[in-house]
This record gives structure tokens, C-alpha cells and sequence, in this order.
């Protein structure tokens, strides 16, 4: 399922824990890196690899939002919504970005590129409103910002 | 007048700020090896006692009566968490850390792990901080190859490694308990106390967990002392901390103060005052959880835990939002409530079903549809999540919503159209 130079970077996660399971969410972070969500499969690898069963993975996939039981598009968007970012004009970029890509709330685009989600604090308060593109964060962002940024993901 | 200080702050801004030749060139990692060599782990726990530092991530703990809570001769490991999941709504203040000088918080986990006799730190840090893992795994692995982290380091015979953990977008991995089930890789709900984590922690063994900011402070009280510590700010609650002040402000950011300014100057100094020219509403002093504050509490108010115990809030995790006269505050309350809903962990009932009661309620009085019994039913629904639950969560919703009720009352009456008679 993943490349010897994946499976070495599990297995030195792996090692850093007294018990295998302990690695589960850093494993489980770079099976999403490797193929965007985690799949029934990858989560069955999961297990086999930290000697768990699969109910033990789902229980972690299915409680964290950053994790991803369900295919996302290519490229995920989180809108803070908390209230410093709602204070500072999000819902307004929120509004923008759901009408531009024409999806609501965990909504992807019909050509799979762009899913929508929102996120609750992001600890970027004081550079309000913010968001993650692909887990990387901008902020201070007016609706040109977003415009640019959408057009710079391929 | 506020008189911004530089301790935890002084090397943020530098060029290469995260490098380790720049932190060694400002006198980086002397303590520590200094540490080592001649430091006695007692005397250490006891000068951190003494320094009064406590726990900056929002509970506001001794950090050295917590350390002191391990138990002697233990034959177990010992583990050393320290908590960068940093999710209070209005906190951006350890990301501040990680991002501009992360060896300083590398140079406070080695002493600290001496400190307590722990040969394994994990630093568990929210996914949502990409740029900020990368650079503590960067400034990690330039302390392993520097051999700052590893085998018999510099000589000494104290063994270390350290570990990057990571979460997955849920506020409650803050919860040291939660934090504990999240690294064992266990669905991370909390755990009820006693045991308390100093004597069953991480897989069972003792465990210390402090904040990012926490830790930060100790390179500083152990170079220094104890007494210079106690000395600054506020007697009762001493050092400098890192406010984080976001919302309708000019200036908002991270601003290092000793303790026991004037809220009311750090609005109107440091951060250029309130946006456009607008009047103040109201303050949520130490993140989302604390207790609001109306314009003359605001007023009259210093930022020490005496004064704010006094007016009925706390510091927590110094998170300050600004709200001015436009805000809606049922609408700002309901932002909140929805934050609680959507993080709690499911685990209590009170909590699990009275937070999304509680938006629901609120729902109803932003769409017009208010009922005159509805303050009375917030208040009863906090009444009964507040302490009833294994963690502090659903107390952290029930403070900013019964405040809120409380003390803008009037703009909830407004919506639902006719005065009511609510409350206790």
C-alpha cells in the first residue's frame, strides 16, 4: 500500500512509542498525506501495522475532524469560524468562498478539486479572519486574497 | 502607562530566530548544560516553587507543586507532555513560541525532564500547525545532532530524547487527560482524576504536563533565579506573560506583560485602541472560557488572578477579545456555544447533549422566534452541565454563557421582544 521510504517513516514513528498503537495518529496523518483520506483499506493496514484491530483505527478516525473517513477533494480549504475571526468579517469570507466554488459546509467541487470545511479556532486570532489551505495557514485575508489563493492550487 | 517586557519574547523578530547558532549566540542551552552538570533535580523543583511560575495554558497551577507531585524512587518512567494544542478560542500565544524560537522551549524541556528524572519528553502540537511542527522537528533533530538530546549527553550520563506528538483538530486534547489518550492513540477522551497524571500518567507511568509557555519559562527562572521571578508583576502571580489581544482592536497581537497592568491601557496603548474609533462593549479577558466583562469592569480592572478572582473572572490562557458596540452579543455567544457543541467529546451526558441545547435555544432567539422562558432555560441548562462532568469543558461553555446572559441581558430581552422574567 505505501513506498519502503513511507513505510521507514511509519516505522520510525512506531519506534518512538513504548506501544505500537501510541503511534496511531502520526500514522494515520501521513496516510492522509499519501492519499488524501483514510480509506477502509489504509485504515485495515493501519491496524495490522500498530497490531490493532480495525474497529481500534475507526475509533480514532471517526472521533478527530482532521481526519477524514470520507474522499476529500484534491485540496481542502477550513475556514476559522470562531469568534475572533467572525468579529473580523469570516462569515463574510465564508459566504464568498461557498458562492465562488459553489459548495456549502464539507462540500466539494463537482471536478473534485476544492472541499470546503470550516474549523474551530486556529490560534491565529490576532491576523483574523484566517484559514488552512491544505494545512498551511494565511490570513488577514480579503476576498481578493482568497481569489488568488484558489487560483495558485493546481 | 504599560511597559512591555522581553524575556519569553526577546528573540522573537531575529533573523533566523529558529536556528540553533543563533540561540547558542544569545547564550542558548548554558543553562541547560550548566544544568546538568552541577543542577540537583530537588533543588531545581524547589527554585521553581519558589518563583511562584504557574501553569500559563489556563488553569493557572503551581508548575512547581505540580512537579514536586511525582512520586520519590519511583521505579517507572517518567514522562514529560507539554501541551501545545493550543485550541482556547482568542490564544495564539505558544504558536508565537514554536514559530520564532523554538530551542527555547527545547532548552526548557531538557531541564525540565532533569528536573522531574524523565528521559522522554513528547511535545504534542495541533495539526493545524504545520509551520510550526516543522520548525520544532527542525530545531529537535539540530539538538540531537548537536548532542544536546540523546545518549549521556555532553558527558553528563542524562539520557534524553524527545518527541513531536500530533493531534487531529479536536480542543479537547488540551485537557491534559485527553492529551494523555491522544499520544496512546486511544480515542482521547479525558480521564477522571485521582489518579492524578503526576502519579499515573502516560501509559500508566508518572507524568508531568505543562503548557508551551510554561515550559518556555524555565531556562529564564533557572538562569536567573527564583527571586527575580517572584519580583516581577503581580506578587501573587508573578512573571511576564504573553497576551494575546485579537477582535475589534487597531493593533491586535502578542504583547509580553508582567502581570498587573491596566486591561483598560493595554486597549488603549499597545493596541492603538478600539477599531475605527468605536466604543467598547466588552472583553473576554483569558479566552473563551472565562467570564465577560463589561466596559466598567474593564475599567477598573488589572490583569493579576487577585483582581480578576475579584470581578469574577480568570486569566486562563490570556486570550483577550475586544468586542465593540456593534457586536452582537447574542450572536457572539452563540459563535461560542457552537464551539462548545462541536468540541465536546461526547463522553458525559450533561455536556455532550446541554451544548448543543444550549445553541439551539440561542438559535431560536437570533431567528425571532425567543421564547420569555428562554434565559431561564439557558441558565438551568448551565446549571446543570456545570460541574457534573469528568473535565472542565462544559464549566468553560457555562462561564461565557451565563456571564453573557447576565450581564447583556437586554439584548436578549430586545430579540425575543417583550422583557422576561428569568434567571435563578
Amino acid at each position: 500500500m505505501f513506498s519502503e521510504q513511507v513505510i521507514a517513516e511509519l516505522e520510525t514513528l512506531r519506534s518512538h512509542y513504548p506501544k505500537p498503537i501510541a503511534a496511531m495518529v502520526p500514522v494515520l496523518h501521513i496516510v492522509q498525506r499519501e492519499q488524501g483520506w483514510c480509506s477502509p483499506e489504509a485504515q485495515a493496514w493501519v491496524a495490522e501495522f500498530l497490531s490493532v484491530t480495525p474497529l481500534d483505527v475507526n475509533e480514532v478516525v471517526t472521533f478527530y475532524p482532521m481526519l477524514y473517513d470520507k474522499q476529500q477533494g484534491r485540496h481542502i480549504i477550513h475556514v476559522c469560524r470562531t469568534l475572533s475571526c467572525d468579529a473580523c468579517g469570516s462569515k463574510d469570507l465564508w459566504k464568498h468562498l461557498s458562492g465562488k466554488l459553489g459548495v456549502d459546509r464539507n462540500g466539494t467541487t463537482e471536478d473534485g478539486k476544492f472541499t470546503l470545511r470550516s474549523a474551530e479556532c486556529l490560534a491565529s486570532c490576532g491576523t483574523a479572519p484566517v484559514l488552512l489551505l491544505d494545512g498551511e495557514r494565511h490570513e488577514n485575508l480579503s476576498n481578493d486574497d482568497v481569489d488568488r489563493l484558489l487560483e495558485s492550487a493546481s | 502607562m504599560i511597559t512591555q517586557s522581553k524575556v519569553l519574547s526577546a528573540r522573537f523578530g531575529k533573523p533566523d530566530s529558529c536556528a540553533l547558532s543563533g540561540y547558542r549566540e544569545d547564550g542558548g542551552y548554558v543553562t541547560y548544560l550548566d544544568t546538568l552538570k552541577t543542577g540537583q533535580p530537588d533543588e531545581l523543583v524547589a527554585t521553581v516553587k519558589e518563583s511562584g511560575l504557574k501553569g500559563r495554558g489556563g488553569a493557572g497551577f503551581s508548575t512547581g507543586m505540580k512537579w514536586s507531585f511525582v512520586p520519590k524512587g519511583t521505579d517507572k518512567p517518567i514522562y514529560l507532555c507539554v501541551n501545545g494544542d493550543e485550541s482556547e478560542p482568542g490564544t495564539f500565544k505558544d504558536r508565537q513560541i514554536i514559530e520564532h524560537d523554538p530551542h527555547q522551549l527545547l532548552e526548557g524541556v531538557g531541564i525540565t525532564c532533569f528536573a522531574i528524572k524523565s528521559h522522554t519528553a513528547y511535545i504534542y502540537l495541533r495539526c493545524e500547525f504545520a509551520e510550526g511542527i516543522r520548525k520544532v522537528q527542525a530545531a529537535i533533530d539540530e539538538a540531537y545532532a548537536a548532542g544536546l538530546f540523546g545518549k549521556n549527553i555532553d558527558g553528563s550520563g542524562f539520557d534524553l530524547d524527545v518527541y513531536v506528538a500530533t493531534g487531529a483538530g479536536a480542543y479537547i486534547c488540551g485537557e491534559e487527560t485527553s492529551l494523555l489518550n491522544s499520544i496512546e492513540g486511544i480515542r482521547p477522551y479525558p480521564r477522571n482524576k485521582p489518579p492524578f497524571p503526576a502519579v499515573e500518567g502516560l501509559f500508566g507511568c508518572p507524568t508531568i504536563i505543562n503548557n508551551i509557555e510554561t515550559i518556555a519559562n524555565i531556562p529564564h527562572i533557572v538562569k536567573n533565579g527564583a527571586a527575580w521571578h517572584a519580583g516581577l508583576g503581580s506578587k501573587d502571580d508573578p512573571g511576564t506573560r504573553l497576551w494575546c489581544v485579537s477582535g475589534h482592536v487597531n493593533k491586535p497581537g502578542v504583547f509580553e506583560i508582567e502581570t498587573g497592568f491596566s486591561l483598560q491601557e493595554l486597549i488603549d496603548g499597545p493596541c492603538g485602541g478600539v477599531r475605527d474609533g468605536k466604543l467598547l462593549k466588552a472583553v473576554i479577558p483569558g479566552g473563551s472560557s472565562s467570564r465577560v466583562l463589561t466596559v466598567d469592569e474593564v475599567a477598573r480592572t488589572n490583569m493579576d488572578a487577585t483582581s480578576m478572582r475579584e470581578i469574577g473572572s480568570s486569566l486562563g490562557s490570556a486570550g483577550i477579545i475586544v468586542l465593540d458596540e456593534t457586536t452582537d452579543m447574542v450572536d457572539a455567544v452563540l459563535n461560542l456555544m457552537k464551539f462548545y457543541a462541536h468540541e465536546s467529546c461526547g463522553q458525559c451526558t450533561p455536556c455532550r447533549e446541554g451544548t448543543p441545547w444550549v445553541v439551539k435555544v440561542l438559535e431560536r432567539i437570533m431567528s425571532g422566534s425567543g421564547r420569555t422562558e428562554d434565559l431561564a432555560l439557558l441558565v438551568d441548562i448551565a446549571d446543570n452541565m456545570e460541574g457534573r462532568t469528568v473535565c472542565a469543558l462544559a464549566d468553560g461553555a457555562c462561564w461565557p454563557l451565563v456571564s453573557i446572559v447576565e450581564k447583556f441581558r437586554h439584548e436578549f430581552e430586545a430579540k425575543i421582544g417583550a422583557p422576561v422574567g428569568a434567571g435563578s
